[in-house]
């Protein structure tokens, strides 16, 4: 806590429902789901069929084939909504800005694309090379050392990983560094490209990935589906940004994180109940002033109840008042861009007073009995709203936002 | 025969928890044998390198212990016409 208050000034994405911003939120207030069969492999090898792909992304539409050498898959999704999201903020560097701007980007997996397509190459192919640029298009900071080289940002730079909560991780701790003056503007999000071969079995044989669709918190849920794509926000103290004349999304209010210390793959009730109270606490928020939460909400048979639950540790009787969606049921799970993709919907919803669906929504489940925005978006009057992320490996990391407006 | 696969699940079923063959008997649960949902799956990947057989989602969802798992191999060995003592490819 203390410190100065930092605000949102750009937002950019990119993703199965929507490859700008725009795009992006009207699928989301539509609750048009991205969930389709995937396209970029071959789906008669696997159990499952469907994913949510940035569906006919072609890397020319947006880079000279030179860059495309140099970057896989997910450093480009960045890359895409890192520019929207510079656009957006109406922000130029000078030597001396660039120097005070940190970038923070999270992945879980980095350029898995070419990662796989290298190993194939070894073993299957039995070739004797591999493509000498695979080192630094697979490496998961790929995404921040291109952005830093695009805009010749020279202050504090680094990628987190942290499973599914890697874009939460980044988020806040970029937060943290402008709020107490390590950096005076921050480039933050995550961005993940899964959708290799080799890494889709692995997820396969979790048994976790849903036949049809991704319906959190409904009874008959399956399990999660695959997402990709990147989300990028601009972080920045409020008397720079209102000095500049910048648009405000909403304020990044506070940020708090744990660990389970329980079980690498099962979620616990304490861990995330804690980390939502600790992003409370960042934010100086009573529970009272939060009205929506952007859930974790995988869609998984484990997951949902036991969010609900820890949601309900954390609120009390303030629970039942809570709109809580997840929007993953539209853009996937985006793995360490999942955090990313949800911070810019949480900040949106509070911006135009809308709270995305849950979308593919068919009965209640009793164990999920919170209100969980089915199907339909919904007027939303409330000053802030959590956007939750909880990791395989039991790291819990929530952002707490709240709404601009004097 | 069907003690014969019986004696096979258990059997890969300490091998894959680790854990004394003695302890594993033909009605042992999952709970008994401490048996967690990323133990399941690891069971699940075991059980069909074992038997050369693909066990669908669904029906992993349903296995609580070994009577479960048997019964379950045995009805993917007849359906696929093949044999536990023959992989089918």
């Amino acid at each position: 806590m203390g410190g100065r208050r930092i605000v949102v000034t750009g937002l950019g994405v990119i993703s199965a429902i929507g490859r700008t911003v725009p795009e992006f939120w009207d699928s989301l207030v539509a609750g048009r789901s991205g969930i389709g069969p995937m396209e970029t492999v071959d789906r008669s090898q696997f159990r499952f069929q469907n994913g949510a792909e940035v569906r006919g992304y072609a890397p020319p539409d947006y880079f000279e084939e030179k860059e495309i050498t140099l970057l896989d898959r997910f450093a480009q999704f960045a890359l895409i909504a890192c520019s929207e999201a510079v656009r957006d903020a109406g922000v130029e560097w000078s030597r001396e800005t660039s120097a005070r701007t940190a970038i923070v980007t999270g992945s879980c997996l980095g350029g898995q694309v070419s990662q796989d397509q290298a190993f194939y190459d070894v073993y299957w192919e039995k070739r004797g090379r591999i493509q000498p640029l695979s080192i630094p298009r697979v490496m998961a900071n790929a995404a921040t050392s291109h952005i830093s080289m695009k805009y010749g940002i020279t202050g504090p730079a680094f990628t987190v990983s942290t499973a599914c909560s890697s874009a939460n991780h980044a988020i806040g701790q970029a937060f943290w560094m402008v709020r107490d003056g390590t950096a005076d503007m921050a480039i933050a999000g995550g961005s993940d490209a899964p959708f290799a071969f080799a890494m889709l079995k692995a997820w396969e044989a979790m048994r976790v990935v849903a036949p049809d669709t991704c319906r959190p918190f409904a009874k008959d849920r399956k399990g999660m589906i695959l997402g990709e794509g990147a989300g990028i926000l601009i972080l920045e103290p409020l008397e720079a940004a209102q000095a500049r004349g910048a648009r405000i999304y909403a304020e990044i209010a506070g940020f708090g994180m744990t660990a389970d210390a329980h079980h690498i793959t099962q979620p616990s009730v304490d861990g995330p109940a804690a980390a939502m109270r600790a992003a409370l606490a960042d934010a100086a928020l009573d529970l009272t002033q939060v009205g929506y939460i952007n859930a974790h909400g995988t869609g998984t048979p484990v997951n949902d109840p036991a969010e609900v639950t820890a949601i309900r540790k954390a609120f009390g009787d303030h629970a039942e008042r809570l709109a809580v969606s997840s929007t993953k049921s539209m853009h996937g799970h985006a793995l360490g861009a999942a955090g990313a993709l949800e911070a810019v919907a949480t900040v949106l919803a509070l911006h135009h007073g809308i709270a995305p669906p849950t979308a593919n929504f068919t009965e209640p489940d009793p164990e999920c009995d919170l209100y969980v925005v089915p199907n339909q978006a919904r007027r939303l009057d409330v000053e802030a709203a959590l956007s939750n992320s909880f990791a395989f490996g039991g790291l819990n990391a929530v952002l707490a936002f709240r709404r601009w407006g004097e | 025969m069907d003690d014969e696969l019986t004696k096979r699940v258990m059997a890969v079923v300490a091998a894959t928890q680790r854990i004394p063959a003695e302890t594993i008997n033909p009605e042992s649960t999952f709970a008994e044998l401490g048996v967690d949902s990323l133990d399941g799956v690891n069971l699940l990947f075991a059980l069909e390198e074992e038997f050369n057989i693909n066990i669908p989602d669904e029906d992993a969802r349903q296995i609580r212990g070994v009577p479960d798992m048997v019964a379950g191999i045995r009805k993917l060995l007849d359906g696929a016409g093949g044999s536990a003592a023959q992989p089918r490819r």
